[in-house]
């Protein structure tokens, strides 16, 4: 196996899931774009762990795992309150912060 | 002879669960239905977990499924349902602007293609690679990573706290 392929893999993956917080309009659809980029990453991580033969990149993933989990729940709750406030959670109407 | 016919199953696995991973993530950017999206995504997420058995790192692909698929899942499926009244078809999910994300992340993939052709062309990965067990990872954790460790329990801890207070009705 090339090591390329499997960066090759992570690139497109980030890339799809930029496009994703781009394009996106629901702010759950935004996060799950974030969850994309936050694997590709994983993906190129372990790679380079098996290319190096170390055990840091696998530190890391599981690092990045924990993380990602918080930050799920920290915005979904962040979307639940928006949306009980404005009883939507279209991303573009919360134009309120606008200085 | 064996290592050749382990490598090109290796292969093949690799470019069977590639495409479908990149099948399902341009669904879940493109699908018009939240829920589908999620699902979507679930497969995404499984496929990670198979590329990482195929890069020997077997107790990442469990905690990808265990934290991935069983929590973080639950969480977004929660979150579509407590925010959305109806469940199915909608159109109102994209951007007005989202024909800028093409050129963008077109983009930045060139960008990136090109540095890892430049720099990995044609590197192979090692055939008979340093295996790397849970042992090996845990004196990581818990040797020279143990400040980073500290500082995730605390992430955690605050999110868990954080989210509570965020959502609770008051």
């Amino acid at each position: 196996m090339l090591i390329s392929q499997f960066l090759l893999l992570g690139a497109i993956l980030f890339c799809i899931g930029v496009y994703g917080v781009i394009a996106r309009k629901n702010a759950v659809l935004v996060l799950m774009s974030i969850e994309l980029i936050l694997n590709s990453v994983n993906i190129n991580l372990l790679a380079f762990a098996l290319r190096n033969g170390s055990a840091d990149g696998h530190t890391f993933a599981l690092y990045i795992i924990a993380v990602a989990a918080a930050e799920v729940g920290v915005g979904l709750a962040m979307v639940l309150l928006i949306y009980r406030n404005r009883r939507s959670i279209g991303l573009d109407e919360l134009s309120e912060m606008r200085g | 002879m064996i290592a050749v016919e382990l490598l090109a199953a290796q292969n093949i696995g690799f470019a069977v669960i590639s495409l479908l991973m990149i099948v399902a993530a341009l669904r879940v950017v493109t699908t018009s239905n939240v829920v589908h999206a999620a699902l979507w995504l679930v497969v995404v997420l499984s496929g990670a977990a198979a590329q990482y058995v195929l890069l020997a790192a077997e107790f990442v692909a469990v905690t990808q499924v265990l934290v991935y698929i069983g929590a973080v899942m639950v969480l977004f499926l929660f979150g579509t349902m407590l925010t959305r009244a109806r469940i199915g078809t909608e159109r109102d999910l994209n951007n007005s602007y989202r024909l800028l994300g093409i050129p963008v992340a077109g983009l930045l993939f060139a960008a990136m293609a090109i540095a890892i052709v430049s720099s990995f062309g044609d590197e192979e990965l090692p055939s008979e690679p340093r295996l790397i067990g849970v042992p090996e990872i845990s004196d990581q954790i818990f040797g020279p990573y143990l400040l980073p460790f500290w500082a995730l329990s605390f992430v955690l801890l605050a999110a868990i706290i954080g989210a509570i207070v965020l959502a609770r009705k008051d």
